[in-house]
């Protein structure tokens, strides 16, 4: 999707002249609102890359359409994103009322959400009938019958959200503000849904895809700046995974320091820290081998610079504060593709005496933010590339959860793997091709890295 | 090398063996007959004859249904063509060299000329490894506005819009390769007087200058009748996959280089060309000497997949089951290995650090005592 | 694939035939199925060359259509198979059971119970490969839009007379047999593989033959030579010996055969209509040569489907595959009803809400499948296991406990030892089965201790675990990543996974133990028992209902067009020479 006027700006930005990256911000979202609040279409679509202020903004949106009078439903994908929401909504604003729509299962919610007073809980819609604003999941607000329509929604993390979700739920409000991230991981079904591909109403495609195709007029906004990616990633992100629609960091080169409190001891663990410190990205590489998922030396190897990272005394410098502050473990994350391989590194921290940071797969660490992250290369030590390891919004994920630096520690020989991988995929007639190819992302990222490599010597 | 032949490289591109033998233009079928393992490839005549028609059927009035089909699916809002408004050139000329500078020709003055044209299997060529091939697409269509469209017609039916992904994918890789060719043409085509270095990439874009479109038309059967239909088809993945493919299959000369000396795949045919004489275990082994990796998905694209099959079945690899089983397996690459680390040692035994074996005992414990419990208890509470 | 079905795979190498993949037999096989052989012409996927058809596997019908570019003879092919197929089809719609169905009284708005008819039995048809199951859905479509002279009298080229009706049914069948675990239209090469792994590749597992001589290779004959030969060894003349399970031709057949056996046809029959003398002697013998040209062709392939057919009868039926089957008898009974009343054909394509209700009906029959496979047989259920999808082990202890409520109710803790490594996190729930077939829920609540304590479970993956959510997963099913989307229950192996093998699980029953502040017997395990927990549901049911179609939501274009025809799309536009 190619925004009207915040990609021009990046792109005159970009050839030269001062770029303000809060003014860019700034316009942004202003526009968004004005549409939202004014406009006379019924929905509003809005791109967000990684760490561009969406919830920010998700916040800000909700809390002028209580303002205006006008009753809103927030739709999200997962109950953490919607205790999030409802915590954040009532951090911002502790007088508005909010009511959380939630499952009949037990711990149906984050019992953070009991502190807020404004906070109403319940299973039943009705209990939360004439409160300002109610949130619940897609999958809760399906069940929801017998209603008046609200005025208004915020559909969240739209793009993750499956075209069948939305159907089922879009009778409930009358207009809607869409938001998410295009690059992340996409819907999947599954069973086979090829007999739908290349409907407009394919259920099994994303929510905004099947928006665009029945009300292409509808405006369609981008958030330019990410507040998250420094300067040293967000090029490569947004050029590997946003092609079409370029963004920028909100932060210059240097603003973001990430420094140690004890020298490197020379190992491989060591140095690829200090290349990350130094240029935000660091490839610690190990020998060319194939291998099976849980890889016992590269899970090894992710844990030992975890364990460094702490060791060393980790300290990152920011916007945030003047003085450095302390990398601790909450502000650590490893990234994995696969369940098995995220287990493996969490018994391997333990086995370090690790514990208190998190290591996740992708699809989990969709959304979140840390100040350095160690990812373990979805193609490291495979004998083939698949269309899941291969998948752009997997290592677009993976490659954009950090603010200050990221590690990579994956095994030689992938870009060989990349070019031995089969190409013949099937085509659907009628089905939009996606922008970029996993094969060319990965290709990138890999490129980029290969400037910041490290052999692996314990 | 056929552009279906050069599309079909991007099938295994980690084929050392096939790569070598594409390169070198080596009739793959030949050889496998030779080798006694011939393909199960081979063409109908009805099949040939029903696209045959078809085409004839889509061309027959010298182009004026298929440009109005090609501007019907732009959906740009340009004027349609009118009664007599496409250009038809003669591209007859001795030889596959003279049919392309036949073409280059009729698509420069087309471009100028600034009106539909439709070149009815125009010839265009790709170096392929330091040789020239030449393709022949089904057509291309000339724009008013000086872009190409290469048209691909098929003989599989469009039901309701939608059409075998399989067969489109395989329309618009062998239309990607075309499309790269026409590039190339275009770039010289387009070349500004002043000789600014003008390359496939400059040349796009500029309005009047030729350029290829990178949607091509793919027309085939409606239903169940024999009326034509299309639609346009992105070809710009299977584009950068042809040209990786194409850089690619420049590194045959290291292959080569390492081949042993004199190696050569010479069938050493009769006078009249048919019988080889070449002992099949010299030819073997001359065919052995480069690396295969084969996959079952080789049977439906390759002609030499047979034999490479036997031998990879012969070596116990475990590719020959499909590519999908390597995952877990890790550094194990034969059956034999594979059985050997599942049963081997005590299936309790502490785990020998690498999961692979861990997991493979695992499954066979699990699948043993699985089997045991045949016929008895079914169900598991 | 999996890496037990690779195992399988690799054992099958070693011993020179397939293996099981189960030990019981998933799906429902008709004591009296319909077979349906069918070939196309190269190069027309849409037009039918012959096809064997019938219930007795020693009297096939043989049909053929001798000039496929001929229009009559493409009818009369299809007016013949609709003759042997559609009785068969309709002797199943009168013996009927009534079943009790909720349903939404009009008046007031209420559910209240009705009696329905539901089909004591329903026709199950079976075709060779998957490429069968598509020609089945091509017929149907081709088939369900023409028009008979009586419909509309106008009509160019009238159909006969049971050919719309046929394909409005081949067309059910063919979308029905898209629900994972349905049975009303099946094909052999999926059924075989499905509980047999052979020693070649999925891809090459779809040539019936070649899979039907790995499974029941010949005495003394390796699987991987007999299937070399099934698949390509080819006679004196050039001709495969074995010829495809169809519906595609052998090219060499088509040329060396086949074209000039049609050609010496299509000249007979022209100096036939000329009234040329001995033409039409000479027709019928062309004709006859075409017939055995034809059958020649087919019956090896039938003769391969049944020896499949007797293959698959010799396992024992799984336990709740009958109640699956009982989905399909549904089926079959509702589309009987859509035409007795007179409803138009299937359209063309499905509107939004048809679409996102067939793809949640099919995500539910996947996930209600896979879990009745595994509950009916341990064979599937070691590959859950070995997911990390469920465990079995021994009961270890069993400690009494109460919930905290004002009535309190039994929530006995219960230690497994198991060498299983599943997937657990705190509060993650699990599911069994107990003797009498019921449910119980448990919920994990750590790893024990070795004073037998409880420890805590997982690090991770405490909060936010929702059952309702991650219908719509994020992600990309890998198996082992993301099938329970977002949100789902994909928490952390947590500390335990550093340990060796064999390890102590606690588990909190949360239900199946009756009303009661005393457990019922017997639903509560005791010290040594047996028990295999799973991660999945055993009975996972749909989604929400969706708006009606006239109530589609702006973002899906809102209502389908008010305007299209009652009777349903118009057929499509024929030419002169058309095929189907």
């Amino acid at each position: 999707m190619i925004g009207a006027d915040p990609a021009a700006g990046a792109a005159r930005a970009r050839g030269g002249e001062p770029f303000d990256p809060s003014a860019a911000a700034a316009r942004a979202t202003e526009a968004i609102l004005r549409d939202t609040l004014h406009g006379a279409d019924r929905g509003v679509v809005v791109d967000s890359p990684p760490g561009a202020g969406k919830s920010t903004l998700v916040v800000r949106a909700a809390r002028e359409l209580a303002a205006a009078g006008r009753p809103l439903m927030v739709v999200a994908q997962t109950n953490a994103q919607v205790d999030d929401l409802v915590d954040r909504l009532a951090t911002a604003d502790p007088d508005l009322p909010v009511g959380r729509l939630h499952s009949s299962d037990p711990h149906p919610y984050d019992p953070v959400l009991d502190g807020h007073a404004s906070v109403r809980a319940s299973a039943k819609i009705a209990d939360l009938a004439g409160l300002d604003i109610v949130v619940s999941t897609a999958a809760k607000w399906a069940h929801v019958r017998d209603v008046e329509p609200w005025r208004h929604a915020i559909v969240d993390e739209a793009y993750q959200m499956r075209s069948d979700a939305l159907l089922a739920v879009a009778g409930l409000f009358e207009r809607a503000l869409f938001v998410g991230d295009p690059g992340q991981l996409d819907p999947f079904s599954v069973v086979g849904a090829d007999q739908w591909a290349g409907l407009s109403y394919d259920p099994s495609a994303s929510a905004v895809t099947t928006l665009l195709a029945h009300n292409p007029r509808l405006p369609q906004h981008r958030l330019p700046v990410s507040w998250r990616l420094p300067a040293s990633a967000a090029p490569l992100v947004s050029d590997a995974f946003y092609p079409y629609t370029p963004f920028r960091s909100g932060t210059g080169h240097g603003e973001r320091r990430l420094s140690f409190g004890v020298a490197s001891d020379g190992s491989g663990p060591d140095r690829v820290l200090d290349e990350a410190a130094e240029s935000g990205w660091g490839l610690l590489e190990l020998p060319a081998r194939r291998t099976p998922r849980t890889d016992p030396e590269a899970v090894a190897a992710v844990a030992q610079v975890v364990r460094r990272l702490l060791d060393r005394g980790a300290a990152a410098v920011s916007e945030r504060s003047d003085e450095p502050v302390p990398v601790t473990a909450d502000r650590i994350a490893v990234g994995t593709a696969h369940r098995d391989q995220a287990a493996a590194v969490r018994a391997a921290l333990t086995g370090l005496g690790v514990s208190g940071v998190t290591v996740d797969t992708a699809n989990r660490l969709q959304g979140r933010e840390f100040d350095v992250t160690v990812v373990l290369h979805p193609l490291s030590g495979r004998p083939d590339a698949t269309a899941f390891h291969l998948e752009t919004g997997r290592l677009c994920v993976l490659a954009s959860r950090h603010r200050q630096a990221c590690v990579v520690v994956c095994r030689a020989g992938v870009a060989e793997l990349l070019d031995e991988h089969p190409s013949t995929e099937p085509v659907q007639l009628g089905v939009t091709v996606k922008f970029p190819d996993g094969w060319e992302a990965n290709h990138a990222v890999l490129a980029h890295l290969a400037e910041h490599r490290v052999a692996w010597r314990p | 090398m056929d552009a279906r032949a050069l599309a079909a490289l991007a099938a295994n591109p980690g084929c050392r063996r096939r790569a070598l033998l594409d390169g070198a233009g080596v009739d793959k079928g030949a050889l496998a007959r030779a080798l006694g393992a011939p393909a199960n490839f081979g063409q109908s005549q009805f099949a040939h004859q029903r696209g045959n028609s078809f085409e004839a059927r889509v061309k027959a009035d010298g182009g004026a249904d298929l440009v109005r089909l090609l501007h019907e699916r732009l959906r740009d809002g340009s004027e349609a063509p009118g009664p007599g408004a496409v250009a038809t050139p003669d591209l007859s000329a001795p030889g596959p060299q003279g049919r392309t500078a036949r073409t280059a020709l009729a698509l420069r003055e087309a471009t100028e000329a600034g009106r539909w044209a439709l070149l009815d299997h125009p010839m265009v060529s790709l170096d392929v490894a330091g040789s020239p091939a030449f393709l022949e697409p089904d057509a291309v269509v000339v724009h008013p506005d000086g872009s190409w469209t290469v048209v691909e017609i098929k003989s599989f039916p469009m039901v309701d819009g939608s059409a075998d992904p399989a067969k489109v994918g395989a329309a618009a890789r062998q239309s990607a390769v075309y499309t790269l060719a026409l590039e190339r043409v275009a770039a010289m085509v387009g070349e500004p007087p002043e000789g600014a270095g003008a390359t496939a990439d400059t040349a796009r874009g500029a309005p009047g200058r030729a350029r290829v479109r990178h949607q091509v038309l793919l027309v085939c059967p409606k239903d169940f009748s024999n009326l034509p239909t299309a639609e346009m088809i992105d070809v710009r993945k299977q584009l950068a996959v042809t040209r990786r493919q194409l850089d690619r299959l420049t590194r045959i000369e290291e292959i080569a280089a390492a081949l042993p000396e004199g190696t050569t795949f010479d069938l050493r045919l009769t006078d009249d060309g048919r019988t080889p004489t070449r002992p099949v275990e010299e030819l073997t082994a001359a065919v052995d000497a480069v690396e295969a990796a084969y996959a079952p998905e080789c049977l439906s694209t390759c002609e030499l997949a047979a034999h490479c099959r036997a031998r990879s079945r012969a070596a116990g690899l475990v590719e020959a089951l499909g590519r999908g089983v390597r995952g877990e397996l890790g550094g194990l690459t034969t059956v034999a290995a594979v059985l050997t680390a599942a049963t081997d040692g005590p299936a309790d035994a502490s785990p020998t650090g690498d999961p692979a074996v861990d997991a493979l005992r695992r499954a066979a414990a699990l699948r043993a005592e699985a089997l045991a419990s045949r016929p008895g208890a079914v169900s598991c509470r | 694939m999996s890496l037990i079905t690779t195992l399988a795979r690799m054992e099958a190498v070693r011993e020179g035939r397939a293996q099981p993949l189960t030990t019981v037999r998933h799906r429902h096989l008709s004591e009296r199925p319909l077979a349906f052989v069918p070939l196309t012409t190269a190069g027309e996927a849409g037009a039918p060359l012959g096809a064997l058809v019938g219930t007795d596997r020693d009297a096939p019908r043989l049909l053929i259509v001798a000039q496929p570019r001929d229009r009559d003879l493409r009818f009369a092919f299809l007016a013949e198979l609709a003759e042997e197929i559609q009785p068969y089809l309709d002797s199943y719609a009168d013996e009927v059971e009534l079943e009790e169905r909720k349903e939404t009284d009009p008046e007031t708005g209420k559910k209240v119970p009705v009696q329905v008819e539901l089909c004591a039995d329903a026709p199950q048809l079976l075709v060779p490969s998957a490429a069968g199951v598509a020609f089945v859905r091509l017929l149907g479509r081709s088939m369900r839009f023409r028009r008979t002279a009586e419909q509309d009298p106008e009509t160019p080229f009238p159909a006969p007379a049971r050919v719309p009706l046929l394909g409005r049914w081949l067309t059910h069948y063919g979308e029905r047999s898209r629900v994972p675990g349905s049975c009303l239209l099946l094909s052999l090469t999926e059924l075989l593989s499905r509980h047999w792994a052979t020693g070649q590749s999925p891809l090459e597992d779809q040539h019936l033959g070649s899979l039907l001589a790995w499974i029941d290779p010949p005495e003394g004959v390796p699987g991987a030579e007999a299937a070399l030969r099934a698949e390509s060894e080819r006679d004196e003349d050039g001709l495969l010996r074995c010829p495809p399970a169809g519906p595609a031709t052998d090219p060499a057949f088509d040329n060396q055969l086949l074209a000039p056996a049609m050609s010496r046809y299509d000249a007979a029959r022209a100096e036939a209509s000329q009234g040329v003398a001995g033409a039409e002697a000479r027709l019928r013998l062309a004709e006859a040569e075409l017939r055995g040209l034809i059958a020649s062709q087919l019956r090896p392939t039938w003769d391969a489907l049944w020896h499949g057919v007797d293959l698959l009868r010799s396992l024992p039926e799984g336990a709740r595959v009958a109640e699956r089957w009982k989905r399909d008898r549904w089926s079959y009974t509702a589309h009987r009803d859509r035409v007795r009343a007179g409803e138009p054909p299937q359209p063309k394509r499905d509107d939004a809400v048809t679409a996102a209700q067939k793809l949640a009906a099919r995500e539910t029959a996947q996930a209600q499948l896979d879990a009745h496979e595994a509950l009916d047989d341990p064979l599937v259920m070691a590959g859950r296991r070995l997911a990390g999808e469920a465990f079995a082990g021994e009961v270890t202890d069993v400690e009494m406990a109460w919930s905290e409520a004002r009535v309190p109710r039994p929530r006995p803790l219960i230690t497994v030892r198991t060498e299983d490594r599943p997937h657990l996190a705190e509060r993650v729930k699990l599911h069994r089965v107990l003797a009498d077939g019921r449910a119980q829920s448990g919920e994990f609540v750590g790893f024990a201790r070795t004073d037998g304590a409880a420890g805590t479970g997982g690090a991770d993956g405490a909060a936010g675990t929702d059952g309702t959510d991650g219908a719509a997963g994020t992600g990309g099913a890998d198996g082992t990543d993301g099938t329970t989307g977002t949100g789902g229950a994909d928490g952390a192996g947590g500390a335990g996974d550093a340990d060796g093998p064999g390890r102590a699980l606690v588990v909190r029953l949360t239900g199946g133990m009756g009303r009661g502040k005393q457990p019922e017997p017997g639903s509560v395990p005791e010290k040594g028992d047996r028990v295999c927990w799973t991660l999945f549901e055993h009975a996972p049911r749909g989604g929400p209902e969706l708006p009606d179609p006239e109530s589609t939501p702006w973002t899906h274009g809102g209502p389908p067009d008010a305007a299209a025809p009652a009777h349903g799309p118009e057929p499509d536009p024929m030419t002169e020479e058309d095929y189907l």
